[in-house]
């Protein structure tokens, strides 16, 4: 509908006042056609802009598309200049950009979750393993989440053996999973990757309980540990 | 003329009118006479509303006083993506208790993106004695509890359909609330459901069913499960899997095959979470009678993409992710010959590069070698003006175009200029294009081309767009079927949504974020425009603590002649004539 409609519709006041400020042709790109008193909008939607990370000088075609946003300085130069580089980070998540439902999201980020046992604690946990980067991550989120169960006097997540230890029960919890074959293996000799694929659950076994039944066949540390058939660990 | 009109009994004009379903049909009918309009206002059986803040559940009952079946429309599109905070709205509440009271003989109720509660469900369950279809889009606020209450109560129930919508998953027991002697289930769509169901309950419910054709199971759904279930109902003409992987084993895997190879009438398949290739061949049997394949949730490759797709020669339907690769496209291009519709989706859509080669090509490809394509959902990170204008000269016939170029502001990659020749030649050769969604580097030259070609453009998805106003006057001032527009991240702002406000009235919803709209073109919208309701989102607090010239965050606005809704949260702002007249 054209914008100078016929005086019966009720929104043709707002176009005359609208229209005689507004003088809306055709113009190259770069001239200014904000009036007077815009600046406070611009300069709102730049802070935006920066709120979203899009003025973000991280990576140069976050920052050309702050300026395209901001109609500053537009020319065609600054736009080629800029755009299209991608950034070596991974790139700034904006809200709902881009347009993939959560649904979907959740679908594909795989959400791996895994039952938490520990010896002598009377409830399982689940964790979402794939909220983790890293052993270390995993291990600490671990200790977090069993807190509760030991009186806690330090700890620490050793080096070599990625032992969990309550100094104060003088207890070491060896953590061990179970693979996509059935076995009971020692967490962290395997790739994070590879463990994230093949964990069906996890274990905090004592290590008194451990060092009888884990069966060690090369160097401790890149060794898997692999059940002994006749020493079967409870499955929960 | 009056006299003919009238020569019919009531009865036979009622007979002549049941034959006319269309909405638009059957309103102009209503417009010829005062009997005309009483008759088909009662005869109406289906009501559509797509807003359902437009008019109020009154309204339709005292207009419509015998309706059997409703669909109604909550949240705007961009919701999808969290663009809407929580609490917006979308409550269905009213509705049910008002059809509750009005409409005892209800049989189906269709909803998408609102808020129904376990409540409502209950009560949808108890009041409608003959209620048979319950279709849940995109919904949020229920629970297993609520789905218990409606398999409990609803003995004529045909359609259970929770289309991606947010369940809790309480229990998984709600299946066993079905009575052993409810037979008459059609259509059961648990594939959004996180928790297990309870295994023995399913294998009854669809053994005792003999018209069930459509399964969708979830992802909780184990793969050595499947074989059983599919024994149970051979019938099925649409199946989704649950997780697709198990342990590779012979007897498993010729027990699934021979299950599938049973379902003669099987045309749709979804599901494949997880997959292990080694199991797909067991769908090999059948891929030559399939017209929708849903793959967009299988991480497998592209080799294996091909293997099955290359079978499937009867696709119409075919969603993927960017797995496919550009190879896989090709192969479809040569094999599918009958595919009407495209998606594909990115596997890693936050990735800082491209994690697969699929690019504009494979879209060129499906758009050179499926000529009955007319719809395409299509997420990559590369394009060119050169591969729009082919795919827009190689379909003219496409109705819905959606590209997504991954990164915002990205330009042809060839010549690294916009992309607005591209779109435009998408607009101007695709003359039936009802829907578009623009994304990469753009001016306002693109929209300058879409107000000039896109007649028949019912809705428009815009993002990271634009230079000036004039890009958004083009749009309403020359798309004349518009229905839906939404905007992010634009630098649009007053003055061509004031110059073009009567245009307002003649669509169904605006939606602007993180665009140049002051809160004063809002208020001098909303009091001027009474049939408009003009809503601030904001969760900064309330506009009125910032100067009027400061851009607000969210602006929705849509026509309606309920006026105000009651059911605002707090960061929702609206203006009508008393609030603006207070304010001045």
């Amino acid at each position: 509908m054209p914008p100078d409609t016929t005086s019966e519709s009720p929104g043709s006041d707002v176009t005359s006042t609208v229209f005689k400020d507004t003088e809306l042709t055709l113009g190259l790109p770069g001239e200014a056609r904000f009036s007077g008193g815009k600046t406070c909008s611009k300069r709102g939607f730049i802070e935006r802009s920066m709120d979203l990370n899009l003025g973000d000088s991280s990576s140069s075609s976050s920052q050309t598309r702050g300026k395209i946003l901001a109609g500053q300085d537009f020319s065609s130069e600054s736009l080629v200049s800029g755009a299209g580089k991608p950034s070596a980070a991974k790139r700034q998540e904006v809200v709902g950009w881009p347009p993939v439902r959560s649904l979907r999201k959740r679908a594909l980020e795989g959400c791996k979750y895994v039952k938490v046992a520990v010896d002598g604690a009377p409830y399982l946990r689940k964790v979402d393993l794939e909220i983790y980067n890293s052993y270390q991550e995993l291990l600490r989120a671990l200790e977090q989440m069993f807190m509760t169960c030991f009186a806690i006097r330090g700890n620490y997540v050793g080096e070599g053996g990625r032992k969990v230890m309550y100094p104060m029960k003088e207890m070491e919890y060896v953590p061990t999973y179970e693979d996509k074959d059935g076995d009971w293996m020692l967490v962290g000799d395997v790739p994070w990757k590879m463990f994230l694929e093949s964990c069906k659950r996890i274990r905090l076994m004592k290590s008194s309980e451990a060092v009888g039944t884990l069966a060690p066949r090369t160097h401790p540390r890149s060794c898997t540990y692999e059940v002994a058939a006749d020493q079967q660990l409870k499955a929960r | 003329m009056q006299r003919m009109a009238c020569s019919f009994p009531d009865e036979v004009l009622e007979h002549v009118f049941s034959f006319v379903q269309c909405d638009n049909d059957r309103n102009a009918i209503s417009t010829v006479c005062k009997s005309w309009y009483k008759i088909e206002r009662w005869s109406r059986r289906r009501v559509f509303v797509g807003n359902c803040y437009a008019i109020s559940p009154d309204m339709v009952i005292r207009r419509f006083p015998d309706v059997r079946s409703i669909e109604l429309k909550g949240k705007p599109h961009f919701a999808d993506f969290n663009l809407v905070p929580d609490g917006w709205g979308g409550y269905v509440a009213p509705w049910i208790s008002a059809m509750a009271a009005a409409y005892p003989w209800l049989e189906e109720i269709r909803l998408k993106r609102m808020v129904i509660t376990d409540e409502n469900l209950e009560l949808i369950s108890k009041s409608f004695k003959n209620f048979k279809v319950l279709v849940l889009s995109s919904c949020e606020g229920f629970s297993t509890d609520g789905l218990a209450a409606i398999a409990a109560n609803c003995r004529n129930l045909r359609e259970l359909d929770l289309r991606e919508s947010e369940v809790e998953d309480l229990s998984g027991h709600w299946l066993k609330h079905f009575p052993d002697d409810y037979t008459s289930l059609v259509s059961l769509n648990i594939a959004c459901l996180g928790c297990e169901v309870s295994f023995s309950a399913l294998e009854r419910l669809v053994g005792r069913c003999p018209n069930l054709r459509t399964l969708r199971l979830n992802r909780a759904v184990p793969l050595d499960k499947l074989a059983n279930l599919l024994r149970r109902a051979p019938q099925l003409v649409e199946l989704g899997t649950g997780a697709y992987s198990s342990e590779l084993r012979p007897d498993v895997f010729s027990n699934l095959s021979g299950a599938f190879s049973g379902c003669k009438e099987l045309k749709s398949l979804s599901g494949f979470w997880d997959v292990v290739p080694g199991y797909l061949p067991a769908v090999y049997p059948i891929c030559c009678r399939l017209t929708t394949l849903n793959l967009s949730y299988a991480t497998i490759q592209s080799p294996d993409l091909i293997k099955l797709v290359g079978q499937c020669q009867n696709l119409q339907r075919l969603w993927v992710l960017d797995y496919i690769e550009d190879a896989g496209l090709d192969a479809v291009a040569a094999s599918c010959k009958d595919l009407r519709e495209l998606r594909v989706f990115p596997s890693d859509p936050y990735g800082p590069e491209p994690n697969v080669p699929l690019t504009e090509q494979g879209l060129v490809s499906i758009s050179e070698g499926c000529s009955k394509l007319q719809s395409v959902l299509y997420f990559c990170r590369q394009m060119s003006n050169a591969a729009l204008m082919t795919i827009a000269r190689n379909r003219p016939n496409m109705t819905r175009f959606r590209l997504c170029i991954i990164e915002p502001g990205t330009p042809d990659y060839l010549t690294l200029q916009p992309l607005d020749v591209g779109f435009g030649a998408i607009v101007e050769h695709c003359k039936d294009l009802q829907r578009l969604s623009l994304s990469g580097l753009l001016t306002d030259l693109v929209f300058e081309y879409i107000g000039t070609y896109a007649k028949k453009l019912e809705m428009l998805s815009v993002a990271f767009a634009g230079e000036s106003d004039l890009g958004l006057h083009h749009v309403l001032s020359g798309c004349e079927k518009l229905r839906k527009l939404e905007i992010r991240d634009c630098p649009f702002g007053d003055k061509a949504l004031l110059a073009n406000a009567a245009k307002l009235e003649t669509m169904r919803s605006l939606w602007m974020s993180s665009c140049s709209v002051t809160f004063g073109a809002c208020k001098l919208l909303g009091q001027k425009m009474p049939r408009l309701n003009v809503e601030v989102i904001d969760e900064r607090g309330t506009p009125d603590s910032r100067p009027e010239s400061c851009p607000i965050d969210k602006l929705y606005i849509y026509r309606t002649v309920a006026g105000s809704r009651f059911d605002m949260p707090g960061f929702v702002w609206t203006i009508d004539e008393d609030s603006a007249m207070r304010l001045s």
